[in-house]
């Protein structure tokens, strides 16, 4: 019940529907308002990190509730890079990456001896620690403190007739795609496989002499790294980054935009990245009193209507392919 | 990949008619006036971290609904659009864009928070939407000469905190300060303005600052150490919860400085109650508005005014909150400006109405506190009154403050 | 020395409230082998509820024990409406339920009761009972309770029937079920069982952090922190885990300088993984074996 069985009639239809996605992606900007480019933009950069998310829990079979630290630390690498040292923010999502890479990697080292709630536990901690670690007195000349970093807005370059909101959009596709591009090969190489065989069998991988801390750990890096270009792209969009941007609760988001999206499947990613933006708008569309509670009610409905997330919805019915689910 | 081709020339087609047939607004239209209606665009945390503070925005709506079943404002029918933003300044700059790109709202009144207002403070002004009366103490929002669409509401933290250290200045010239704040915009600003207010003496004067994070479940090892840094005087700079557990602690380790506690946490209900009267008999604070829990205002007109608002509009909301005092008065602001305003709803109008304020008094002001403004101040209140708690109630004292 | 007092036995006393906690996170852990993201939310539910009976006039013992009993039905229900039919879905499904049911108590409550803090009282009083407020009453009373609590999930979990019945359900459901064990009502067991001890936290935590929405949160972390670093399979361990973390927090907040006071939270966090990964099971717990 895994790879094997996939049909080629699924994956004709998964090619076909990868193809409609990106024609819809480009001329979409054109056809709905800046506010709403604005909003897809917004979708694509939780995608984007989500899709890190993916690369550890889906393949490794690991998790982790502390992603939005790394994408606060890629948010404020990038703000910091323009507004301290004049970089070009082009320049600054590789920047993000590579310092999130090398931080996931350090923060992996150690953390990846623990296991599930061990696990789920420390990179929990590192999402509580960020708020307070953005605003430490010691750090405010670079970090704007408990005010934060602000922004100029980017036109578009070489005289593009885009408007800024389009620019960023096709900005934010062309990072995404790209990264999608690389999740999909991490995914079918040599490491890919190896890794997912750890995910099945932990203990059976290391006795086939499967490197699992390697592996693990420098597959957190890279998930670090995606969520690290989520921020810079998020910081380079919203013009601002503050501590309160980058709360506890944007992990949890994360996580749940994951699952949502479904565990294994890449392209579930924009599913959950759409959830993030567009739960709560619909939740305080019914009730603002008990926005809170919708937001909780449409999760579990969701759950309930496909527990594996859009991704194992599709594979149920024969259209998406990937590892069933989750153990 | 000519499959792909082929869906993307089709998309693109299909997108270009969809512009063709998209709705074109006229440009001589005002934004988000009618003949009928104004439509006034708000942003508070209904959810997440700082949902108490959803209390305002919730008056604000039940207000809007008086104005209107009392027949709007010179005729037309105020439509109010208030958004959440969870406390999460992206979500604010997304609601924010809401607003003002497709609801077409003609000003953005009383947004919640300094995060969140920063983050949507270029924004506006780039676009030159009115971001009227922003529920924070900030001392950016009133900045005409860069952001001349943006204006104050409250008084300042940095006012307040230097109101206090003139009164610690002229009684209590050699004592040793010791205080207590929320580590944030809010919290620093009110250590920076007691620092500026105190001047050459804050090094020696303050004697311990310690801060505390929202996420502690309590501040009683905060207030052991200020303790036991030997000052005299106590300024408790926190919100409502952190407030009472820090004036419940001072009173049970048996510390007794002078006790000054922030306009933020005064509610005699909400605070001090809670708190223990008798713990918090002797703290001294600054206001300017009435106390909706303090019985000196019993037999006030506007308070029974305001009660009977709450009866009819808003009976779920809570009494005791100072939260539901502030949102009644920022929107008879609001009331005042677009009636001042009368037919001429453009944004520059109202802007400008906005800022020729003149002593202009609304309901639940303490008294003698009014709010002036001008084209170089953004700051509509400024006065505050000095006030000590007896046990029971705040006995206001001093003349009316203002910077 | 005196400072140093102070602040170890204001230490123990907020090490209780994490201790309390701890011990609810226990009791769920036992039964589905999970860490419950609403537990502490469902903790401030129950005390709202027991302030509604309070208000109503209801002597506090009566509102005491029928809070307990409420909530232990309310954990009951919850794990046979909500999580009976999700028994199938992967456990990252699982996680962001209970992310959902943290989103949706903490929503209700704030309607229901309005954010504004509410005094709770204490069924022990309010005096300080040595001098200078060093502990109060109430935090007094408060270990009396963790100690009690603790004895009896200790005594229900190693030495009746049940306990092994819920602890093998939770372990190992095939080899359980093979055994006669009804899984599924153990794990409804443990929910209840969890949720009635987390009413006791919440009516016991009210009182020091004052009644609101959000009281538990930050409990909730450091519950988290105590359990998981005494040990999720000992109770003992827990509350350990809970009075460590409260002592821990104070003294550095106190002794180191500048960082202290900024990165209390940070440095306990930390502490936490720093033994976590010496330990990874928590300082009392063991691994478990694995088969291939």
């Amino acid at each position: 019940m895994s790879t094997v069985t996939q049909s080629k009639g699924g994956e004709r239809i998964a090619a076909y529907g990868g193809a409609t996605a990106i024609a819809l992606a480009l001329a979409l900007p054109f056809a709905v308002s800046g506010f709403v480019t604005f909003q897809l933009t917004q979708v694509m950069i939780f995608a984007i990190a989500i899709l890190g998310l993916n690369l550890l829990t889906g393949i490794s079979g690991q998790f982790s509730l502390g992603h939005g630290a790394f994408f606060a630390l890629g948010a404020y690498a990038a703000a910091i890079a323009i507004d301290s040292f004049g970089l070009h923010y082009g320049l600054t999502l590789p920047l993000a990456a590579l310092i999130c890479f090398l931080v996931g990697f350090l923060f992996g080292l150690p953390a990846l001896r623990l296991e599930g709630i061990y696990l789920a536990l420390a990179t929990f901690a590192l999402a509580i620690a960020t708020p307070p670690l953005l605003k430490f007195s010691l750090v405010e000349a670079w970090t704007g403190g408990v005010q934060g970093v602000f922004l100029a807005k980017p036109a578009p370059p070489f005289g593009l007739p885009l408007s800024d909101d389009q620019w960023l959009y096709f900005l934010t596709l062309a990072v995404g795609l790209a990264l999608y591009w690389v999740a999909r090969n991490l995914l079918e190489s040599r490491t890919g496989r190896a890794l997912i065989a750890i995910r099945e069998h932990p203990i059976a991988a290391g006795a086939m002499g499967v490197d699992l801390p390697a592996y693990k750990t420098l597959i957190f890096g890279i998930s670090a790294a995606y969520a690290g270009v989520a921020g810079a792209l998020s910081a380079i969009v919203v013009q601002f980054v503050a501590p309160d941007s980058f709360a506890f609760w944007l992990s949890i988001a994360l996580f749940v935009g994951l699952v949502v999206g479904g565990v294994g499947w890449l392209p579930g990613a924009l599913v959950g990245g759409a959830f993030i933006v567009f739960a709560p708008n619909i939740a305080e569309g019914v009730s603002k009193g008990l926005s809170g509670a919708l937001y909780g009610v449409i999760l579990i409905v969701l759950i309930y209507l496909m527990p594996a997330g859009a991704g194992g919805l599709l594979r149920q019915l024969g259209l998406a392919r990937g590892p069933r689910s989750s153990r | 990949m000519r499959c792909a081709l082929w869906h993307r020339f089709w998309f693109a087609a299909s997108a270009a008619a969809m512009v063709v047939l998209a709705p074109v607004a006229t440009a001589d239209d005002l934004p988000g006036v009618s003949d009928t209606t104004i439509r006034i665009g708000n942003i508070s945390p209904y959810s997440g971290p700082a949902s108490a503070y959803s209390q305002i925005g919730k008056t604000i709506e039940a207000y809007v609904d008086k104005i209107n079943a009392e027949g709007g404002v010179n005729g037309r029918t105020i439509e109010l659009l208030s958004y959440d933003d969870g406390y999460s300044p992206p979500k604010t700059l997304e609601q924010a864009r809401k607003l003002v790109e497709r609801d077409d709202a003609l000003l953005i009144f009383a947004s919640l928070g300094t995060p969140t207002n920063s983050a949507i403070h270029d924004y506006l002004n780039g676009k030159g939407v009115p971001q009227l009366f922003v529920a924070t103490g900030a001392s950016k929002w009133g900045d005409p000469e860069n952001h001349p669409w943006t204006m104050a509401w409250q008084p300042v933290y940095r006012t307040e905190a230097g109101i206090y250290a003139r009164y610690i200045l002229e009684n209590r010239p050699s004592g040793k300060i010791a205080v207590l704040y929320q580590n944030d915009d809010y919290g620093r600003d009110y250590l920076e303005g007691l620092r500026a207010g105190l001047g050459d003496q804050a090094k020696s004067m303050i004697v311990a600052a310690l801060p505390y994070e929202t996420t502690d479940p309590t501040v009683d090892s905060q207030i052991i150490n200020l303790k036991a840094s030997g000052a005299d005087i106590f300024v408790n700079v926190a919100t409502p919860k952190f407030a009472a557990q820090a004036i419940r602690k001072v009173a049970e380790i048996d510390w007794q400085p002078l006790h000054i506690l922030n306009s933020v946490s005064q509610s005699v209900g909400a605070v001090l109650a809670p708190a223990g009267l008798d713990a918090a008999k002797g703290i001294i604070s600054a206001a300017y508005l009435k106390d909706s829990s303090d019985p000196q205002w019993a037999e006030d007109a506007e308070m029974a005014n305001w009660h009977a608002f709450m009866d009819n509009y808003y009976p779920q909301g809570d009494r005791n909150s100072n939260l539901t005092v502030y949102g009644y008065a920022v929107t008879k602001t609001l009331q005042h400006v677009l009636e001042a305003a009368g037919d001429d709803l453009s944004r520059e109008n109202v802007m400008k109405v906005a800022a020729s304020m003149e002593n202009v008094r609304v309901p639940m002001l303490l008294p003698g506190i009014t709010m002036t403004t001008s084209s170089t101040d953004f700051f509509p209140l400024q006065d505050m009154q000095l006030m000590r708690f007896d046990g029971e109630r705040w006995q206001l004292f001093g003349d009316i403050i203002s910077e | 020395m005196e400072l140093f007092t102070q602040q170890v036995l204001a230490g123990i006393a907020t090490g209780g409230i994490y201790a309390l906690m701890a011990l609810a996170i226990v009791m769920i852990y036992q039964a589905i082998h999970h860490l419950n993201f609403a537990q502490g939310e469902m903790g401030m539910f129950s005390a709202f509820v027991a302030w509604q009976l309070l208000l109503w006039g209801a002597p506090y013992w009566l509102a005491f024990v029928a809070t307990i009993a409420l909530s232990f039905v309310a954990g009951v229900l919850i794990e046979r409406i909500v999580f009976k039919p999700l028994r199938r879905a992967p456990v990252f499904s699982h996680l962001v339920v209970f992310v959902a049911l943290f989103a949706i108590f903490n929503s209700l409550a704030g309607f229901i009761w309005d954010f504004t803090i509410k005094p709770f009282p204490s069924p022990f009083g309010t005096t300080p009972l040595f001098g200078a407020g060093l502990i109060g009453a109430h935090q007094a009373g408060m270990l009396v309770v963790i100690a009690v609590v603790l004895v009896a999930l200790f005594l229900f979990l190693r030495t009746t029937r049940l306990g092994l019945a819920l602890r093998a359900a939770a372990a190992n459901p095939e080899s359980a079920r093979l055994v006669g064990v009804r899984v599924g009502w153990m794990m409804a067991l443990g929910w209840g069982l969890a949720s009635a001890i987390g009413a006791v936290a919440g009516m016991m935590i009210a009182p020091i952090v004052f009644l609101e929405p959000n009281m538990m949160l930050s409990v909730l972390l450091y519950g988290f922190a105590g359990a998981v670093l005494g040990g999720l399979a000992s109770p003992g361990g827990a509350v350990f885990g809970g009075f460590l973390v409260g002592v821990l927090e104070n003294l550095a907040a106190t002794y180191v300088p500048v960082v202290g006071s900024e990165l209390k939270l940070p440095i306990a966090l930390l502490l936490i993984v720093v033994v976590l990964v010496l330990r990874p099971y928590g300082l009392f717990g063991r691994k478990p074996v694995e088969r291939v």
